[in-house]
């Protein structure tokens, strides 16, 4: 593939054809903000926050779709550049919640990690407040719809396995929001839990049910382990406080599949201290059930224990 | 320090002398206000009204230069009341008869005549130093930047062993260092005439224990020259010259004077983190990097060793020293293969008996205090505890001598120099902080209200400072801090080179240059810009 | 001193005679909050955060000053201490901005800790909010009395610590705040800006300037290390992002403990300045030029032999640092003597 060279911020970076703007930025070392974009995923181009000023182009277009081109002139810190970043910002947080006090995703969140960067305090729009109710129908995952910013990753994500893509958008304009079929909790959908979406999950929309209270992400040091009960060899973080393993979180999905429950309870039950008790959905109800049943290998065991 | 700081807010009575200590040495300042919190008796001598004298219980204004006459008429009073520690006197001192003889000439009136201090609180002082049961004596610069600099030593020393002040906690003589490493780059041998602890040049078991540990047939046994003869003789004798870290061209006394000398050498390598006054002179500079860009340790002024830890990498090409000095020894033809710092500590313990026992292992549990002579010995805190090193302790009678310059028609002023709390030496770190410089950016010259109005000069006004050497432009800041016939600035700040008004005399043993005392004549230069 | 025996939730702890409940607590491994608690400063017991229930006794006694007795029986986390605590944050989240969003100290503020800790995050109580200036116009020291929560350890610092007192409370009631002398900002009084006042602050009411506008709380590495400047000896920690020094904050030095003066505190932008040289630089027709370290230290080595060869080693003279590191100091004069040939070695000790 033949390269193109263009000049960003005043230097001169040369990426093959059909690389980014944002990509070529990244090469560079020069740092470009990004909510909805994830290098695992399609281009998507919906959060604008990684606009860029690109000299012949009419408005600022955003980074992570533009195509790199020859001999483009690319501007990612000008007063304009700056300018509209505050304002995506500033909207943003008229319907956020300032609870970063109390929220589980504080210090490791990209909209505060923005805000604080480009010294946005408040926001200057008022208007009506979203108050959805919390979804907390089930024993692994907590949707907090107040927090989300529609970045649609987790949408994203959740359909790169074949068929799952549970969620969805719904609704329209200011009600858009991620829903399932029906808009159903978690608990009533077909959803396996596999965390793919609290993976990306930018802000705090998105929270795993058994480390809410246990600790924030400054207290927390992550340790990557690869899953070893199938071939996909998925990647996922011990979470550890003070020398404790406190839970597990998935980090990565293996090639072409998934980050599935069953790794992450098994993980968790071979890795923490205390490891939360497993609960498996049996008629439509979460019960808690015996580890052996959880991890499916009651019979094994059982044909161990009759071997030996 | 022969005492631990952490051992003055447990003393009885503190004589702080020639030391301003909350400003230049804040935390141990700190602990001198712990002292008087805990109802510990001070009593300050310093012609200034430091922040440290106001919070004395006594503070002995003397004169410039009186150091002496003071300290030995406190040794009358002590002795003449029969307070001195008779029992240390006799069994752990000597040659105590001539120093009374020589005291005995200092009566409380005499004194008072020489250094301005009352009869009162003269004998008061000497009473509540000599029965306190601990009692340190601090002093810095203001005790030895004189050309009897070494007398005012002994002079100190003589009044701590009077009153057995000394190899017990809480007392002793304490100099307080001004730089993080001063001690230590004296115990690392960085001196003409000694190696690494004091060991001596030209003693046959001591060259021969280096040339063998060193890997060399033999090493040069005749002491070497100091940094004053260094300056005399350059361009002349010394050819060749290469510095590390220092500014002398600031620091030192009649600077031009240094820089000529510096300029008619045939070659210069300064070392440095910034382009110095100094570097500027240089043939090579070469960059070096701060204490946060490699490992190492700093002795403190209480002999405490602790790691210097590496943080960030060095800036730009720069070079730890310790690396510049391998590879140039290396190109040298004499290999230095240390992979780190520790690797260069390590063979520092083998041939330094104080260090013997300290490794990088122990320094990281906290810092140890030489001496530390085995691997299981805790390190000491207070020094000469049932023995000087050298024996007895020996009283040395010590005459008082006026500055080598006194106040005439033509320089009818004292000016002594020291530093400021928001700066450090020559300025080359703290002017370049963003914060120090930003607050404290301009230098002044304290002068007495009486002397401003007899000049004409008002608060802010530039004002001309002139000495047999050189002179300098400053802003003068009126009050009382100073007495009259006095004034006072900082060497930290180039604009206003106080180093080319100072006087080189040194004193002769120590060669320390009389940075306190000179004669000068000061001048309205151009009213305060009241824009 | 005689040891005294308690139960502290159902843990027995023995302790000398004197001590406080919380230090008991604290020797036993259990966690008592605390905002105006410090150990190396006067007991305070302002905040009473750090309540317990000791039966026999009326009303929950704060642990930071009550001392420990033979055969005590204390709760630390019994219904009646977690309501207290909650309602004792919901009082100071009253009225406490909520800017966690882009508090410099969001990750290192006890308020934070403890709301996170008993899950209060919001406040019942409704009241007058305090819209006072945030004083920034010295370069050490942000002071933003709106998130202080008068806990008076900066107080108490000043005047245990530092003894200089210069700040205290002023004013009265809802309107207590802490001041200086005629309620100036800091430049304007007797500050001499060693931010040990800072060290202590346990919320974001007082932050260093510098470090905290470079880098959040959990981005900063801490390296410690001892002070490069006078000769007391000051440990702190260096606090390094991306590869930068950002700040200084204390650590627990053997020399120090967490006090610094403004020198030390502050005083670290050199490190950084565009002025460090950064190239080796020779000299050529009277001009500087940059030059790679091989051609520097082969034009020096050159030099210094011919020289030495012919004028003999003592024409060589070199000075060592008082700045620079043991090891350096020890590798200069071994290179003097040894390679160098003369015993020419001096610093600048007498300065």
């Amino acid at each position: 593939m033949s390269n193109v060279t263009l000049t960003i911020d005043g230097i001169k970076v040369a990426v093959p054809r059909g690389t980014t703007v944002l990509d070529a930025a990244t090469k560079a070392g020069i740092f470009i903000p990004t909510l909805c974009h994830d290098p695992n995923l399609e281009k998507y181009g919906a959060c604008r926050i990684c606009v860029v000023e690109i000299k012949g182009m009419r408005n600022l277009p955003a980074s992570c779709c533009t195509d790199a081109a020859e001999g483009m002139e690319v501007y990612t810190k000008s007063e304009a550049v700056i300018e509209a970043r505050k304002t995506i910002l500033e909207l943003l947080l008229a319907n956020h919640p300032r609870d970063c006090l109390t929220c589980e995703k504080n210090g490791n969140c990209r909209l505060q990690d923005y805000c604080f960067y480009y010294g946005v305090k408040e926001s200057s729009f008022n208007g009506i407040r979203k108050n959805h109710p919390i979804d907390d129908s089930n024993p692994y995952i907590i949707r907090d719809h107040n927090k989300c910013i529609l970045c649609g990753r987790c949408i994203r994500t959740c359909a790169q396995v074949k068929e799952r893509s549970i969620i969805d958008f719904a609704y329209r304009g200011f009600n858009t929001k991620v829903a399932t079929a029906m808009d159903m909790p978690l608990a009533e959908s077909e959803c396996v839990y596999c965390g793919r979406c609290v993976a990306v999950c930018p802000v705090g929309a998105l929270m795993f049910k058994p480390l809410k209270g246990k600790g924030r992400a400054f207290e927390i040091e992550k340790r990557p382990v690869t899953c070893t009960f199938c071939e996909n060899g998925c990647t996922f973080d011990l979470n550890v406080k003070d020398g404790k393993v406190i839970g597990v979180t998935p980090r990565e999905p293996g090639e072409g599949r998934p980050l599935c429950l069953k790794g992450r309870l098994g993980l968790e039950l071979k890795y923490c201290d205390e490891p939360p008790k497993p609960m498996l959905k049996k008629n439509g109800e979460f019960v808690q059930v015996p580890w052996a049943e959880a991890l499916e290998i009651k019979d094994l065991i059982n044909k161990i224990i009759e071997l030996d | 320090m022969t005492n631990s700081i952490e051992e003055i807010s447990k003393a009885d009575y503190i004589l702080a002398i020639g030391t301003n200590t909350t400003e230049s040495h804040p935390i141990i300042g700190l602990e001198v206000k712990k002292a008087i919190r805990n109802g510990t008796g001070l009593a300050v001598a310093d012609p200034r009204k430091t922040e440290v004298a106001s919070m004395a219980h006594r503070h002995m204004q003397l004169k410039s230069g009186s150091d002496i006459a003071l300290l030995n008429g406190l040794a009358h009073v002590i002795i003449e009341e029969g307070l001195y520690a008779k029992e240390f006197v006799e069994e752990r001192t000597e040659d105590f008869e001539a120093f009374k003889e020589t005291v005995s000439k200092y009566t409380p009136e005499c004194v008072e005549e020489i250094t301005g201090v009352p009869v009162d609180i003269l004998k008061e002082v000497a009473r509540n130093y000599a029965q306190a049961k601990n009692a340190p004596i601090l002093y810095t610069m203001g005790i030895t930047q004189h050309i009897c600099g070494t007398h005012n030593v002994l002079a100190v020393a003589n009044l701590s062993m009077l009153c057995g002040h000394i190899g017990k906690e809480s007392s002793g003589v304490n100099p307080l260092r001004g730089q993080n490493n001063v001690q230590g780059a004296c115990d690392m041998g960085a001196l003409p005439n000694v190696f690494t602890a004091y060991q001596k040049v030209g003693m046959e078991n001591v060259q021969a224990k280096y040339a063998n540990a060193w890997n060399v047939d033999a090493l040069p046994d005749k002491v070497g020259i100091n940094i004053g003869q260094m300056m005399e003789r350059a361009g002349s004798n010394v050819k060749a010259m290469y510095i590390m870290g220092e500014n002398p061209v600031l620091s030192d006394p009649d600077s031009n004077h240094v820089a000529h000398a510096l300029e008619s050498l045939d070659f210069l390598v300064v070392q440095d983190i910034f382009l110095t006054e100094t570097a500027r002179l240089a043939d090579v500079v070469l960059p070096a990097t701060s204490f946060a860009e490699k490992d190492g340790t700093f002795t403190n002024t209480e002999r405490r060793v602790q790691r210097v830890r590496k943080a960030i990498d060095p800036v730009g090409n720069a070079m730890p020293d310790w690396e510049i000095i391998c590879n140039l020894s290396s190109v040298m033809g004499y290999p230095m293969n240390y992979s780190s710092a520790k690797d260069i500590f390590d063979e520092i313990s083998t041939v330094t008996p104080s260090y013997a026992g300290m490794s990088y292992e122990r320094l990281d549990n906290g810092g140890l205090q030489w001496p530390c002579p085995t691997e299981d010995h805790p390190g000491t805190p207070y020094l000469h505890k049932d023995k000087f090193a050298r024996g007895l302790g020996k009283f040395s009678a010590v005459d008082y001598v006026p500055p080598a310059e006194q106040p005439d028609a033509e320089y009818p002023m004292i000016l002594s120099t020291g530093r400021r709390h928001f700066h450090y030496h020559t300025g080359t770190m703290t002017r370049r902080t963003g914060t120090l410089d930003k607050y404290y950016n301009e230098e002044s010259l304290e002068i007495n209200e009486i002397d401003a109005q007899k000049l004409g000069i008002n608060n802010g006004d530039k004002v001309k400072v002139t000495s047999r050497r050189g002179s300098v432009e400053v802003k003068a800041c009126v009050g009382d801090t100073v007495p009259e016939g006095m004034v006072f600035t900082s060497f930290h700040f180039s604009e206003v080179a106080i180093n080319k008004v100072t006087n080189s005399q040194v004193d002769p043993v120590s060669n320390i240059p009389e940075f306190k005392v000179c004669a000068v004549r000061v001048e309205k230069y151009s009213a305060k810009n009241v824009s | 001193m005689a040891d005294i025996t308690l139960t502290i939730d159902g843990k027995q702890v023995t302790v000398p005679q004197g001590s406080t409940v919380l230090e008991a607590a604290q020797k036993a491994d259990i966690f008592i909050p605390t905002f105006c608690h410090d150990p190396e400063l006067s007991r305070y017991g302002a905040c009473r955060m750090c309540v317990v229930e000791i039966p026999g006794m009326r009303n929950l006694p704060a642990s930071c000053v009550t001392e420990a007795r033979d055969g005590m029986e204390v709760y630390t986390e019994s219904p009646a201490v977690i309501e207290a605590r909650k309602t004792i944050l919901e009082l100071l989240l009253a009225n406490h901005p909520l800017d966690c969003l882009t508090c410099p100290k969001n990750g290192d503020c006890r308020l934070q800790d403890y709301c996170y800790y008993y899950g209060v995050g919001d406040t019942p109580f409704e009241g007058e909010h305090h819209e006072y200036e945030v004083e920034e116009e010295n370069p050490f020291i942000v002071r933003d009395m709106n998130k202080c929560i008068l806990c008076g350890k900066c107080v108490r610092a000043c005047a245990e610590i530092q003894g200089r007192g210069v700040i205290d409370f002023a004013y009265r009631g809802v309107n207590t705040k802490v001041a200086t002398i005629m309620d100036v900002p800091l430049s304007e009084s007797e500050c001499l800006f060693c931010g040990n006042c800072v060290a202590v602050c346990p919320v974001g009411a007082l932050q260093e300037k510098g470090l905290r506008s470079q880098a959040r709380t959990w981005e900063v590495e801490k390296v410690k290390t001892t002070c490069s400047y006078c000769g007391c000896g000051c440990n702190f920690d260096l606090n390094v992002k991306d590869n930068k020094v950002v700040g200084v904050t204390s650590c627990d030095g053997d020399v120090n403990g967490r006090a610094l003066c403004v020198k030390g505190r502050f005083g670290y932008g050199f490190i950084h300045h565009p002025d460090r040289l950064t190239k080796p630089l020779i000299k050529k027709d009277g001009e500087f030029v940059e030059a790679e370290w091989d051609e520097a230290l082969s034009l020096v080595a050159g030099k210094m032999g011919e020289t030495k060869k012919e004028y003999g080693a003592d024409s060589l003279s070199v000075l060592s640092s008082a700045r620079c590191t043991n090891e350096e100091n020890y590798l200069l004069q071994k290179f003097t003597r040894a390679v160098l040939g003369t015993n020419n070695i001096d610093h600048c000790a007498r300065l």
